[in-house]
């Protein structure tokens, strides 16, 4: 998997969002991510983590405050102008998480899937609305859907179509925010399973988005963890889930509810009181310190620094108890 | 009124029977509610599971007189409580049974809970309205009710506007205002959807613990399988309207008895590192309850599916105690058709 070289890389990453007399969101808080070449990274953590806006400025629909993004190579704006967007439109592009609100209400399918198309190339109309029906058939749905509107659609065939207008420009990289979340569970297998066939047709690269731990454990080869705008851990998706580093990891993890109520029983309350903090203004030490069982003198100091495990390079994890 | 002395087996505090509700509107006649049956016991948590549209929320808001009427409608049905009709009514012996002997927890607590009055006084209301109590009374124990559900400085934050507080404190101190009157039975539809799995585990880990110290009932509304795992004691499995199988909570994931409960586990990912498989979705969707099939309304996602699914409607089979699935495999002539439905519930397909 490490085999394939980076596809995007972000260093120091942050987004701060400026509130009244001088006051900030720390929302995104130097991160550093490496996504490989046909790989998928699941980002998971809770709302108010920053999952979202690391994956809205990774691509650039925010600009950075400060910090960089690679792509093969290159480095990126730090804020898009419209030439930016339309050369990056081609190789980046996201699924929204609401397939409700993100496609417009007063467009028919075929122009939703179809506008990037349009303005990307120089295809004839006949052509275009080839393309058009053969994504819509790929992602499973019926190619004369195109004249209908969103709203005829349920949330399932809605986030296909949010599917279709992303990947008919082909892109190499795609964001998918929270793409299941809106789902039923049987229909959040159909979607998941869509993308890891397209994934495998395509050659894509996706950041996966969610706070289902044990979807996202099944879809991605390399889970991380987000706690407040910052990166908790890193690692091999079955290993950062079966034997969790982080403290903050280990109490995500124990919280997910398994089905399986043999296991359930036999599981001890792992709970930890308090809620994630305020992101406004954050001072020095280790975000996780106020709520962590382990927390020691140098948590509230210092803050760790995303380091890679002692004997496993593919792991990197940011707290103390492991330097 | 004082109960008779129970005997040996504990009646039930809640029975429904047949319970149909119907919804007019301009398309036509929904039928959202189509003859459910099921109690509830003392200190036991019936879990009601299923997906969106089902009926889960129906059925319970029908209990509670929370069903708007018209459009909505009670086809037919009994539902009491110690013996005494609930339905279509809102008051036991003259005074309203809901809250006091029925407390209920909705999804959303931002949108569920008045904006304009502090959290200390919307339960203290309660309180004032069932029980009679003065004000301050009231307010006092309302301090100590949020104290209970772990609110942390419970005496200033009583003085707050919902506003004031998170998802999580928010859902705490609805759980708090729907415990007040020491209700029997507290009814809780997506308790946990909206928050995160951290803070679901607190409100879940709260629940269990109320429930173990008052000998409340439970019954817990939710699409979420694992959070069945961790609370049911009894699990109801609705699909289109209908209770497709009911069982221990055991019976539910280690013996299930309708594909459709099978195809719900078989669509999650299994976290068992021996029994990976890939997922298997449920292809298609659920039918459309303005005419809802004559046989089963499973049939056309069912990969078991018979000739007789399509055209009758399977009865409730029994296949153990207290376990029933509504299902044409189990019938003696289909032959083998309970294995299939075992065999199906052990994907052997492992993920690639």
């Amino acid at each position: 998997m490490t085999a394939s070289p980076p596809l995007v890389v972000s260093e120091n990453l942050t987004k701060f969002f400026p509130l009244p007399k001088g006051r900030k969101v720390h929302a995104v808080d130097g991160v550093d991510l490496t996504i490989h070449e046909r790989e998928i990274v699941g980002l998971v953590g809770e709302s108010g983590s920053g999952k979202t806006t690391f994956g809205k400025t990774l691509i650039g629909l925010l600009a950075k405050t400060s910090g960089t993004v690679t792509y093969r190579g290159k480095t990126l704006p730090q804020q898009y102008e419209a030439a930016d967007f339309r050369r990056q439109a081609k190789v980046m592009q996201m699924i929204f998480q609401d397939p409700y609100s993100s496609l417009n209400p007063r467009m028919t399918v075929g122009e939703i899937v179809g506008e990037g198309l349009k303005l990307h190339s120089d295809l004839s109309a006949s052509d275009l609305r080839d393309r058009v029906a053969s994504w819509l058939s790929r992602v499973g749905l019926e190619p004369d859907y195109m004249s209908r509107y969103p709203h005829e659609f349920s949330g399932g065939q809605r986030q296909r179509i949010g599917i279709a207008r992303a990947l008919i420009l082909e892109p190499e990289f795609v964001v998918c925010d929270e793409p299941i979340s809106a789902l039923d569970v049987s229909v959040q297998a159909q979607v998941v399973n869509l993308l890891e066939e397209l994934k495998a047709s395509m050659g894509l690269t996706l950041l996966f988005i969610a706070h289902d731990l044990s979807m996202v454990r099944y879809i991605s080869d390399r889970m991380a963890v987000m706690y407040l705008g910052a990166m908790a851990e890193i690692g091999p998706a079955q290993d950062v889930f079966f034997e969790p580093k982080h403290p903050y990891t280990q109490i995500l993890i124990a919280s997910n509810p398994e089905p399986d109520p043999n296991l359930e029983r036999s599981r001890k309350s792992t709970t930890i009181t308090g809620e994630i903090p305020s992101p406004v203004d954050i001072g020095p030490g280790c975000r996780f310190a106020a709520r962590c069982p382990h927390v020691m003198e140098q948590c509230r100091v210092q803050t760790p620094l995303l380091l890679p495990l002692a004997g496993q390079p593919d792991r990197q994890v940011a707290c103390h108890l492991f330097t | 009124m004082t109960a008779p002395a129970p005997p040996a087996k504990q009646p039930p505090l809640l029975t429904v029977e047949n319970l149909q509700v119907e919804f007019e509107t301009y398309g036509g006649t929904v039928q959202a509610v189509r003859g459910v049956s099921f109690s509830v016991e003392a200190g036991k948590t019936l879990a009601i599971v299923g997906e969106s549209g089902c009926g889960k929320s129906v059925t319970v808001q029908a209990l509670m007189g929370l069903v708007p009427m018209p459009p909505g409608r009670l086809k037919s049905g009994t539902a009491e409580l110690r013996g005494r009709n609930i339905l279509g009514t809102s008051q036991i012996d003259g005074l309203d049974f809901r809250g006091r002997e029925i407390g209920m927890i909705f999804q959303d607590p931002m949108t569920s809970l008045n904006p304009t009055m502090t959290i200390g006084r919307q339960i203290a209301e309660t309180l004032e309205v069932h029980l009679g109590w003065s004000r301050k009374k009231a307010f006092a124990r309302a301090i100590e009710l949020l104290d209970m559900a772990r609110i942390p400085e419970a005496a200033q934050r009583a003085k707050q506007y919902p506003f004031e507080f998170s998802g999580g404190m928010l859902q705490r101190a609805m759980i708090a205002m729907a415990i007040a009157c020491e209700p029997a039975i507290l009814i809780a539809d997506e308790p946990t959807t909206a928050l995160d799995v951290t803070i679901q585990a607190q409100v879940l880990d709260l629940l269990g613990d109320l429930q173990r110290e008052h000998g409340t009932a439970i019954i817990l509304i939710t699409h979420d399988l694992g959070v069945v795992a961790r609370m049911a004691d009894e699990v109801a499995v609705m699909y289109a309207g209908q209770i497709v199988e009911r069982g221990s909570v055991d019976d539910i994931f280690y013996r299930p008895a309708h594909p459709y409960t099978v195809g719900l586990r078989a669509a999650m990912p299994s976290n068992n590192p021996d029994a990976e498989h890939r997922l298997l979705p449920i292809e298609g969707s659920p039918p459309d309850l303005f005419s809802p099939p004559a046989g089963c309304a499973y049939a056309a996602r069912c990969p078991h599916a018979m000739r007789i699914c399509s055209t009758h409607e399977p009865a409730p089979f029994v296949v153990g105690a207290d376990h029933y699935g509504k299902c044409w495999l189990h019938h003696e002539k289909a032959a083998g058709g309970a294995s299939m439905i075992a065999a199906a519930a052990a994907p052997p397909e492992k993920k690639s």
